[in-house]
């Protein structure tokens, strides 16, 4: 594809981190050169290197420690059309108390809604909101007209502002895949920019920000690990996998070559970037997988919540069932935990 | 030229599939006088545990089916064991010790008590069910509904096939679904029954097979919060007492051993012993 030369000399907008690794002139070009001159990735070495990771056996006291720490890994989601304050009301209530016959049981790092749901969320949460704190849960808003991202910049600013504004800590925005697709990198650079200024507080403090790459529609790990740069680069603090609304969604190769990312990132510059694998963990198995991935690639100071999320509705309920099988020794049932 | 038999692996049926176990054990089936005969899958708790999954993924529809039309689908299964008469037969003669006419004379009854179940599928409600007189203006009606997944322990001694079937025939009648453990000894007449099942139209996971050890397997089956009811009909060799045990911890229904030339006779009782009824009150027109 050609681009014309008055686009190519675009300036794009000075994000710190890319100035500080591309260089000073920072334009679309410069930009483009220095993604596509990312190596490609080793598609099938991927796919057996995470298929290894996946045939960890792990069992008894380690398998307790990751049933809990996959807990508070989780940012409990709800994102349907069909959402009502009441919904939101009860998924606060689950994140309190994931299991209310196990009060060992610890809490999930967050919950996920919509922007419009922040208010309702916020006030159920109460004294337990995070807000900005270490402890408690923080409360994430999709925003960028999520989850297809086809809006206006003010929109979707907006959008974002008004998530933040309603007391979001963390903020998770779609980028735009056509603009991604067709090669137009320094749209998605600008709008991720963009939001991440939209995420500011009024007290000068940020909101997180967690840049969705919707890996299902990038088509192949090379796109994926040129995004996760890209979604980088322009400062996401977080890059996520999938919205949960496309197929297939967070697979445990695409999480692998997005955590090479960050551990390159952190090799060149010594900052955490977190990784958030959304939508299609279902099962504590697959959960487990993500963990030793984690581990293995980026080491296991990452599975905290400020650096591993997962992004998941239906696993928290898989975990309480095997739990419930580590407490008593007999095979649970969906009898035990609530019905979502 | 000398031909090479190709013998046959029985495998486990579990959600309308025949896995292997999952822990990849076998165990050996023989004849009365110990001689080989064939492998058999020797399943793992986590077997009954998928299985378990399988057979409650299954439940809404066979449950919410029709009496009439679950009576087709058993009936149709009959059909089926009919026309594969001389493979049970020969099956049963192997393993058993019997002679041809006496497996004959076992799978024929084992067709005839299937068919005589599969008529109850639509008649049962109402001879169990009643219209409850009652003073005030109201229709009271008791239905027998499906408990739900029954965990069963088939009986282990010959006359495997007849076992078998009258083991979980009258669960499957009332629109249970069920995860069975076939004889530990005879298990060929079950296995290849799995191979019935699959080409009729019994939705999969609504009836389960496992092959083994019932020492090992039925107290995960007995312990297991999802599972409804236990059938203990072949388990009066096994500790049962503490499979009653185990299974009170989450309130299941549990029907104890029978022994005997009577075992597991049809009857009505063994259909009703897996439902739950349920009472209904509802206003009269007032005209």
């Amino acid at each position: 594809m050609t681009i014309d030369t008055a686009s190519a000399e675009r300036a794009v907008a000075p994000a710190a981190r890319a100035i500080e690794v591309i260089g000073g002139d920072l334009t679309e070009k410069s930009l483009r050169r220095y993604l596509e001159g990312i190596p490609g990735v080793d598609a099938v070495g991927l796919e057996q290197r995470a298929a290894a990771l996946g045939t960890r056996s792990i069992k008894t006291t380690s398998k307790a420690w990751a049933l809990d720490r996959i807990i508070e890994l989780i940012d409990l989601t709800t994102l349907e059309g069909a959402d009502t304050p009441g919904k939101v009301r009860s998924l606060v209530a689950k994140a309190l108390v994931p299991d209310a016959a196990d009060p060992t049981t610890p809490r999930v790092a967050a919950v996920c809604v919509y922007g419009d749901m922040v208010p309702h969320a916020v006030r159920a949460l109460g004294s337990a909101h995070a807000a900005g704190g270490d402890t408690g849960i923080a409360v994430a808003a999709v925003a960028t007209a999520f989850p297809s991202g086809r809006a206006s910049l003010e929109v979707k600013l907006a959008d974002t502002a008004d998530a933040v504004r309603s007391g979001a800590d963390e903020i998770d925005m779609v980028i735009d895949r056509g603009a991604f697709l067709s090669g137009r990198y320094g749209l998605v650079f600008d709008e991720i920019v963009a939001v991440k200024e939209a995420c500011r507080r009024e007290d000068g403090s940020y909101a997180h920000l967690k840049v969705i790459l919707e890996t299902g529609e990038l088509n192949t790990y090379d796109n994926v690990r040129r995004a996760s740069w890209l979604a980088i680069l322009a400062g996401g603090d977080f890059i996520k996998t999938s919205t949960g609304k496309v197929s297939p969604a967070a697979t445990l190769p695409v999480t692998l070559s997005m955590l090479e990312v960050v551990r390159d990132w952190h090799r060149l510059t010594g900052e955490k970037i977190g990784v958030k694998p959304a939508g299609g963990i279902r099962s504590s198995k697959d959960a487990i997988k993500h963990l030793v991935t984690v581990a293995e690639t980026v080491g296991e100071e990452w599975l905290q919540p400020h650096l591993f999320r997962f992004g998941a509705s239906s696993l928290l309920n898989d975990v309480l069932l095997q739990r419930q099988k580590l407490r008593t020794g007999a095979y649970s049932g969906p009898d035990y935990v609530t019905v979502d | 030229m000398s031909r090479l038999a190709i013998p046959k692996t029985y495998k486990l049926y579990i959600g309308g599939k025949f896995p292997r176990s999952e822990s990849g054990r076998v165990y050996e089936v023989t004849t009365k006088e110990g001689a080989f005969v064939a492998n058999a899958a020797k399943a793992s708790r986590k077997d009954a545990r998928d299985a378990v999954v399988a057979a409650r993924a299954a439940l809404s529809g066979w449950s919410g089916a029709t009496g009439y039309n679950r009576g087709q689908v058993l009936y149709r299964i009959a059909e089926l064991l009919e026309g594969r008469r001389a493979q049970f037969i020969d099956e049963i003669a192997t393993t058993e010790g019997v002679t041809h006419a006496e497996a004959e004379a076992q799978v024929d009854e084992a067709i005839d008590r299937w068919v005589w179940y599969a008529g109850w599928a639509d008649k049962y409600a109402q001879v169990a069910g009643s219209g409850n007189p009652v003073a005030g203006p109201y229709f009271n009606i008791s239905v027998p509904e499906p408990t739900g997944v029954v965990a069963v322990v088939a009986p282990q001694a010959e006359g495997s096939l007849l076992g078998f079937v009258s083991a979980v025939a009258p669960a499957l009648v009332a629109g249970n679904t069920v995860v069975v453990i076939a004889s530990e000894r005879y298990p060929l007449s079950a296995v290849s029954l799995s191979e019935v099942l699959a080409t009729s139209d019994v939705p999969g996971g609504v009836i389960n097979i496992l092959t083994g050890s019932p020492a090992e397997i039925a107290p995960w089956l007995a312990s297991h919060a999802d599972v409804n009811a236990l059938d203990l009909l072949g388990a009066g060799e096994l500790d049962w007492v503490d499979l009653q045990i185990a299974a009170a911890e989450t309130l299941k229904r549990v029907s104890p051993p029978e022994n005997g030339p009577d075992a597991g006779a049809p009857r009505l009782e063994r259909i009703t012993a897996f439902t739950e009824t349920k009472t209904v009150w509802h206003t009269k027109g007032l005209l």
